[in-house]
């Protein structure tokens, strides 16, 4: 497969998971502003800026819930926003449209449209839809891809951007404090909360969502299982082959799932938005090593002469 | 722009949202003046749009009631009830009061039986009530508690004028709608909820858990709590589901569940598994074949004799029915002083005891203008209003008063209280009812802020019972006391948070070849022309 080809499917499962996670997140944090009434807004909604990534208005603006939802939501030119993921992946879906099925390429398309209609709905509607979109782009790419190279890059993405995603709800959390929705929304958010109360029959304690939503081996929006999956990606791609070193994306992303599966919960617990950090570091640096094994194209080559 | 309050009639019923309008002033009510101002703003089309998203979000969530078979969405209305923070800081002590004097009279009635030999309710009363269970004699609950859940409801003609209408303390259902009611409206009405403070209702599950777990068998280290459901015909089995799913416990029909040894076991794929506290939605009648009906489906054999070896816990006990028969109703501030030696805060509706010969001669003169309930009954059936019954109807209510005065109690028409409601392209008074829950833990009773309130959606119409057409509005208590302090005491992380940037496409932005890959269109475009 051509290297440029296998770039956009592995940036069309990232842009489709991140605008998907983004959703869940914005929706939760919304659904709580409106239903605790002894939320701070300013301060709920600036923490949530700075884990998403986004640049915090100055210090004497106060931030609203609009202006979330504008950085977050409706801005189509910046990648961190739902419309803006959206878009990119249409345009990666585009720049690999002849290895997709057009069931795929034109579920990436037909949201892209939509996207202008969207505008005029109500922010859960729009979350909604976006959830919808997703899972309808998900289901499109485990019925129609080959299992070959093209499904695993896709999947690597995704599960990749899923992990970093994770890692930033949680942060949410543990940054905010009290201005924070509760673990209860947390879980809500990722569609684990129903999973959650199963696993620990009902008991609802701040560690044990905590644990759920990084370590459990089953639960498939977890950090640790899509660590897992993104490793097995990897792992299927290169069967056999010898970890190169160091840098080698298997090697990064099974360094931090270790830490965090192996580490004792309460040294993580106390280190949350570090740890979390950390977390989305390692995927990134993982996205990279990805990048320069696999697609090389980017890179300049220097002509260095022939070297016999 | 129509007024939806154009023509809003005044002064017919107590109206909650609209009071007099004496010279100048709009009369809006204090709590509701959000709600007027928003409402206001709308017209007929947008407000009819909100009210669509209602009933759609409901459909698509299933939460639906079963009006013989067919399933139809739980019509909430539009305007929510507001309650101020005051009213209900008096209303809420009144509900948990009533709940300990029942629990009393309950551990009472199948206890010692103190209450009779005082002197303070008749043996005959409790005797001939339908809901008396020998087979709950001898059961001893692990925490001392019977009624986990109830549903109080209440009714207001005036300001202060709350009065207790029923106790239910049998298998209360409605809780659910409060819960999704609360949803639906915050995503329909966010501007309303970022103005108002309102008290949240989501703990409810997690409240009721903890109720259930303290209610197990002592001993029991960490209990299985499950919830018994007749079955996915019931009608009210989206609560069912709801609470078994927020509570993240099994959901179990009579048919899962088995008897052995004195012990009560859930049939899973690994086999038995022991249940400590069942949470039941199943009538005692139906809960245990070899204690009560023998046709019974969807109870579990045995049951009974488990609950007495005090193996499980079953919520709320079996027999609770005799503490809500409308008789016993008429002693409950009797019993409140009996038992708690308190005075009861919240009155009840006067009624006349028809076993008393002078109180059923005057009820039969009087029946055009009175309200007779049948004792036992629930959901609404079997009601007569006087006024609204035809000759024919009251002649057989003489009847059968006649035959069977045990059988039915007598009340005046009580003026209940009006919302406006959405009905066609206006807002109308229309009357409602509250039912608010109490969860009892065994060492306090925590009332839902709240409750469910339900609105008969006919003009005049004063029965609310959603089997009988009646719908729901979502009730607000406005917060006051319980602010979070602790907030402003610690700023929680004042240190400025970078988050880690999010990775893109480095293709998507920075595209050198972006303007070479366009000329190349360009030129061989500009070549064929």
């Amino acid at each position: 497969m051509l290297s440029r080809i296998a770039e956009s499917l592995f940036w069309i499962g990232r842009y489709v998971e991140r605008a998907d996670d983004t959703a869940r997140i914005l929706d939760a944090h919304l659904q709580l502003l409106l239903e605790d009434p002894w939320v701070e807004e300013d301060l709920a909604c600036r923490s949530l800026l700075a884990v998403m990534g986004a640049t915090a208005p100055a210090e004497d603006v106060v931030v609203t819930r609009q202006d979330v939802l504008d950085t977050l939501a409706w801005d189509r030119t910046s990648p961190g926003s739902i419309a803006g993921s959206l878009t990119a992946a249409r345009e990666n879906a585009r720049r690999a449209r002849e290895v997709l099925s057009s069931e795929l390429w034109e579920g990436l398309n037909t949201t892209w449209n939509a996207l202008r209609r969207t505008t005029r709905w109500t922010p859960p509607e729009f979350f909604a839809w976006v959830r919808e979109r997703a899972a309808l782009v998900g289901g499109v790419v485990d019925a129609t891809t080959p299992r070959d190279a093209s499904h695993q890059f896709l999947v690597l993405g995704r599960s990749i951007e899923r992990a970093d995603m994770t890692a930033r709800l949680i942060a949410t959390r543990a940054v905010a404090g009290s201005a924070a929705p509760g673990w209860t929304t947390m879980l809500r958010s990722c569609g684990a909360y129903e999973a959650y109360l199963r696993t620990y029959r009902g008991r609802e304690a701040d560690r044990l969502a905590a644990e759920f939503l990084l370590l459990d081996p089953s639960f498939p929006r977890s950090v640790v299982y899509s660590l897992m999956r993104a490793e097995s990606c990897l792992e299927t791609l290169e069967r056999g082959a010898r970890r190169r070193g160091e840098e080698d994306a298997r090697t990064v992303l099974g360094r931090i799932r270790s830490g965090l599966e192996y580490r004792p919960m309460l040294k993580l617990l106390g280190n949350l938005p570090e740890e979390m950090a950390d977390v989305q570091r390692a995927c990134s640096e993982a996205s990279d090593a990805i990048k320069l094994r696999y697609f090389p194209s980017g890179v300049s080559d220097d002509w260095i002469g022939d070297p016999w | 722009m129509a007024d939806l309050f154009e023509g809003y009639p005044r002064g017919a019923a107590w109206d909650e949202m609209m009071g007099p309008e004496p010279d100048g002033a709009d009369g809006i009510r204090a709590p509701y003046q959000h709600v007027h101002r928003t409402m206001g703003a709308l017209d007929a089309d947008e407000l009819r749009l909100r009210a669509d998203a209602l009933a759609r979000s409901y459909l698509n969530q299933g939460v639906t009631f079963d009006i013989g078979g067919e399933e139809r969405p739980f019509p909430l209305d539009a305007v929510p009830r507001v309650l101020d923070g005051a009213e209900w800081d008096h209303l809420a002590p009144g509900i948990a009061q009533r709940v300990r004097a029942l629990e009393a009279l309950l551990a009472d009635v199948y206890g010692e039986q103190k209450v009779i030999a005082d002197g303070v309710l008749p043996r005959r009363l409790i005797l001939s009530s339908a809901h008396f269970h020998r087979a709950a004699m001898g059961i001893h609950p692990a925490n001392g508690v019977r009624v986990h859940v109830a549903g109080i409801d209440v009714i207001r003609d005036s300001a202060d004028g709350w009065r207790v209408l029923e106790d239910n303390v049998r298998v209360p259902s409605g809780v659910s709608y409060v819960l999704s009611n609360r949803r639906a409206m915050a995503q329909s009405f966010p501007e309303l909820f970022s103005r108002m403070r309102i008290r949240p209702v989501a703990d409810y599950p997690r409240r009721l858990l903890a109720a259930l777990t303290a209610a197990a068998p002592p001993g029991v280290d960490d209990p299985v709590v499950v919830v018994l459901t007749p079955g996915a015909y019931n009608s009210a089995y989206f609560e069912h589901s709801l609470l078994a799913r927020l509570m993240g416990v099994e959901l179990v029909e009579g048919r899962d569940l088995v008897c052995a040894g004195d012990r009560v076991y859930m049939r899973t794929t690994e086999g038995r598994r022991r249940v400590d506290v069942i949470y039941r939605r199943v009538d005692d009648e139906f809960l245990d074949p070899v204690a009560f009906r023998p046709d019974s489906l969807l109870g579990c054999p045995g049951l009974i004799n488990a609950a007495r070896a005090g193996t499980v816990t079953i919520a709320n006990m079996v027999g609770n029915g005799v503490a809500d028969d409308k008789l016993v109703y008429t002693y409950v501030p009797d019993l409140i002083r009996y038992y708690l030696g308190e005075e009861p805060i919240l009155a009840n509706v006067d009624t006349w005891r028809l076993e008393e010969p002078e109180a059923l001669a005057e009820v039969l003169d009087r029946l055009p203008e009175l309200v007779v309930k049948p004792v036992d009954g629930s959901g609404g059936k079997g009601i007569i209003i006087g006024p609204a019954a035809s000759r024919a109807e009251l002649d057989a209510a003489r009847t059968r008063l006649r035959a069977d005065p045990r059988g039915w109690i007598a009340q005046p028409v009580v003026q209940l209280s009006t919302v406006p409601t959405l009905a066609g392209d206006s807002l109308r008074p229309r009357h409602v009812d509250l039912r608010p829950f109490a969860v009892n833990d065994g060492e306090n009773v925590w009332v839902l802020p709240g409750g469910l309130t339900r609105v008969a959606l006919a003009e005049g119409q004063l029965v609310v019972n959603s089997s009988q057409g009646g719908g729901s509005k979502d009730t607000w208590v406005l917060g006051s006391g319980r602010r979070r302090t602790t907030v402003a005491a610690e700023p929680p992380a004042a240190q400025p948070v970078t988050g880690v940037p999010l990775d893109t496409n480095p293709h998507d932005t920075a595209q050198g070849q972006h303007p070479q890959q366009e000329q190349q269109q360009q030129t061989r475009a500009g070549g064929e022309a």
